[in-house]
């Protein structure tokens, strides 16, 4: 561990730029799939541990259309609406009729929904771990010791683009004002003729799609396999709830931090830690809020 | 309900030891040997590649003349249930083989997992078992007295690197060593095997990372290898530890002039990153252009040939049939060696077995695993072609990639 350290610090500090460029593009991943987790969250208050098969799914469908020679953006668009249709779907048939329910029933009907979707993953493309290999240039600085691939750089590029688009889609359009409208106060929106169901449905699609678009950029530059999803899982809901429901600029914020987080502390405690290191932060969240938030707690009696 | 089981099997076994010949295992001119078999679930792919090898020889052993006991000769035949690729259920069967069946002799199951859940029935019964697709070095600390494998366990997958590494260099102690493992039992082992032979030398592991179990992205440790230079990398960690490497490797452009990594054909590295896979060390229990050969089966192309066209649609046979037969033909030797059917005559047999094999040589040591096969090493070409690797000076070194 101190090594790792004196190699960051003292011998090779150029591998911070390697390091930091890496969290980026995680994050910016991570950003995606979680704000669709913050708003299927923040508007319907279901928690969709889903949330990573979404992705995945998203990564395989990726993976056949590139296969089948599809143009990457057209592949993206592809997925998307694909996704969407497929979020609809799970709405109609699903989350429909657990809505109203606990949060326990929510998180029952999504793991199994999870582990289904795993399973007919495996199925279909089989267990073996898969990439989309786009034999794109990798520019290189500092003497080779920082590689950016440009698949890394397109997805990074991707990202922003949805992002802004999402944003811009929350705050101007009809549907986005719905959207928030509902997540403020279903009833009152109701009262004002919103068709609330109509605004779930297209939510929870919204996420899908979101998951889905998220897949496309885990295939390009990592690996895919059907057991894949918690990872993504744990680090959305890590990400929400560091920074909270419907806070656009918060997740994307934290989406990033999580990912140099990670990063840094592969770097320094080794690659296995990785993955801990988001549940961690989810674990310190938890308990900072729990401190904070004394001061308003109130027992009934 | 019990106690007339117990006094059935004792019944049983004292007819068997009694008769000799006369049990359900030698049915007239044919002794049956069981296994089972994973024909279906996730290891149905290997358990077929299995059950083919295990066919195969026997078909080319009965066309041979068959086992000769006693002076009369036998016939081989093999009793398969589908073991569907769950421990649990492989257990049972194991049993029913043995009790139900009368099954003696029996043939190993695919995969390690599957030989954890069956040895300890056969043990049990003291029944033996040759069996040739458990690598795990676990199975091998046991103590179990009827459990033998003709595979090289696992510890021996990468060792063969670190000496190799070591022969490049007059100052073996100079060398430095990267490496990256998941924390399953499979790569542990291996590594135990890496760290020991990297003691042997005296060399400096300047990386030693875990990979958690849900590989998908290793860049902080390539990070560290691209500041550090080690003069070796090993990875283990699957098909998928193989996948993540190759891919990332390609992607950060790392020039180890030695990297050596388990399930390189599994993930198929050397077709989907044909560039950054060249001077990959591979390892594997058998190639088909190995310099062995036996009475039987003759040399290890002429074995290779004959599966193929016994079983046409196989391009490139894979290790697991060659093993698979080469324990059958374990089978035959410790038969006529032992010259009975006893099965703790043939038992002891086994253990003293000593033979030269299209497969490799074989000899089990005390633990029952066998010892006198290496593990084989090979180096994909930058044609993507593997070719077999035997001592430091065959193999393309340094590697070096222009990416």
């Amino acid at each position: 561990m101190l090594d790792n350290l004196q190699l960051l610090f003292v011998w090779a500090p150029v591998i911070n730029i390697q390091i930091i460029l890496e969290g980026i593009f995680v994050g910016a991943v991570f950003a995606l799939s979680a704000y669709g987790l913050a708003l299927v969250w923040g508007v319907m208050n279901i928690k969709n541990l889903a949330q990573g098969d979404f992705v995945i799914m998203g990564g395989y469908m990726a993976l056949a259309l590139t296969s089948a020679d599809v143009h990457l953006a057209l592949t993206m668009a592809i997925v998307i609406v694909s996704m969407f249709i497929y979020g609809w779907i799970v709405y109609v048939v699903m989350i429909r009729r657990i809505i109203d329910q606990d949060m326990f029933v929510s998180l029952l009907a999504t793991f199994g929904l999870s582990l289904l979707m795993q399973q007919v993953m495996n199925l279909i493309f089989g267990p073996e771990v898969q990439t989309i290999d786009m034999e794109l240039p990798v520019y290189e600085a500092f003497d080779g010791m920082v590689t950016i691939p440009s698949s890394k750089i397109i997805s990074l590029i991707m990202a922003a683009v949805i992002a802004i688009v999402v944003i811009l889609f929350m705050k101007k359009s009809r549907t986005g004002q719905a959207i928030r409208a509902t997540a403020q106060d279903a009833r009152a929106a109701r009262v004002l003729g919103i068709d609330t169901d109509r605004v779930y449905a297209f939510t929870f699609a919204f996420n899908a799609a979101l998951c889905g678009a998220a897949g496309v950029l885990v295939s390009i530059i990592w690996v895919i396999q059907p057991f894949y999803g918690i990872t993504y899982s744990v680090r959305t809901f890590a990400i929400v709830t560091a920074a909270g429901l419907g806070n656009l600029p918060g997740v994307i914020t934290a989406g990033f931090g999580i990912g140099l987080f990670e990063k840094y502390t592969g770097m320094i405690m080794g690659t296995a830690y990785e993955v801990a290191a988001p549940v961690s932060i989810l674990l310190l969240v938890l308990i900072w809020r729990q401190i904070s938030m004394r001061r308003n707690r109130q027992v009934v009696k | 309900m019990k106690k007339e089981l117990l006094s059935l099997t004792l019944g049983a076994m004292l007819t068997v030891g009694a008769a000799g010949t006369a049990a359900a295992k030698v049915e007239g001119d044919t002794i049956i040997l069981g296994s089972s078999i994973s024909l279906t679930g996730k290891y149905a792919t290997n358990g077929l590649h299995t059950q083919r090898g295990y066919d195969y020889a026997v078909d080319v052993i009965n066309a041979a003349g068959g086992v000769k006991v006693g002076g009369k000769s036998y016939k081989l035949a093999v009793k398969y249930y589908d073991d569907e690729s769950t421990p649990a259920r492989g257990a049972q069967l194991a049993e029913r083989l043995i009790q139900q069946d009368g099954v003696d002799y029996m043939l190993g199951p695919y995969s390690s997992g599957m030989v954890k859940a069956i040895a300890p029935v056969s043990e049990k019964f003291g029944v033996p078992m040759v069996e040739a697709e458990g690598a795990s070095r676990s199975l091998f600390t046991q103590g179990y007295k009827y459990l033998f494998a003709v595979l090289s366990t696992s510890e021996q997958y990468l060792a063969t690197a670190i000496d190799m590494a070591a022969a490049s260099t007059s100052d073996p102690k100079s060398i430095r060593v990267a490496m990256a493992f998941e924390g399953d039992p499979f790569s542990m082992d291996v590594r135990a095997g890496v760290v020991d032979k990297i003691n042997e030398y005296g060399m400096k592991t300047i990386i030693d990372d875990q990979l958690p179990a849900d590989l998908s992205d290793m860049s902080t440790t390539l990070t560290k290898v691209k500041a550090l230079k080690p003069d070796i990398l090993i990875v283990s960690g699957h098909s998928k530890g193989a996948a993540t490497a190759a891919r990332q490797i390609d992607e950060m452009k790392v020039n180890v002039p030695m990297i050596a990594m388990t399930h390189c054909e599994a993930a198929k590295v050397q077709e989907k990153f044909p560039n950054a896979s060249t001077g990959f060390l591979c390892p594997t229990q058998w190639v088909e252009t190995l310099s062995k050969s036996d009475p039987m089966f003759g040399s290890a192309a002429e074995w290779n040939a004959g599966f193929k066209k016994a079983y046409p649609s196989y391009t490139s046979v894979p290790y697991q049939s060659a093993q698979a037969s080469a324990a059958v033909y374990v089978w035959k030797e410790a038969f006529e060696a032992a010259n009975s059917f006893d099965k703790d005559t043939v038992r002891d047999a086994i253990a003293a077995v000593e033979m030269e094999t299209f497969y490799g040589d074989i000899k089990f040591s005390e633990n029952g695993n066998n010892i006198a096969k290496p593990m084989f090493m090979r180096q994909i070409g930058a044609d993507s072609s593997y070719s077999l690797v035997e001592k430091f000076g065959d193999m393309t070194f340094p590697r070096n990639v222009n990416y």
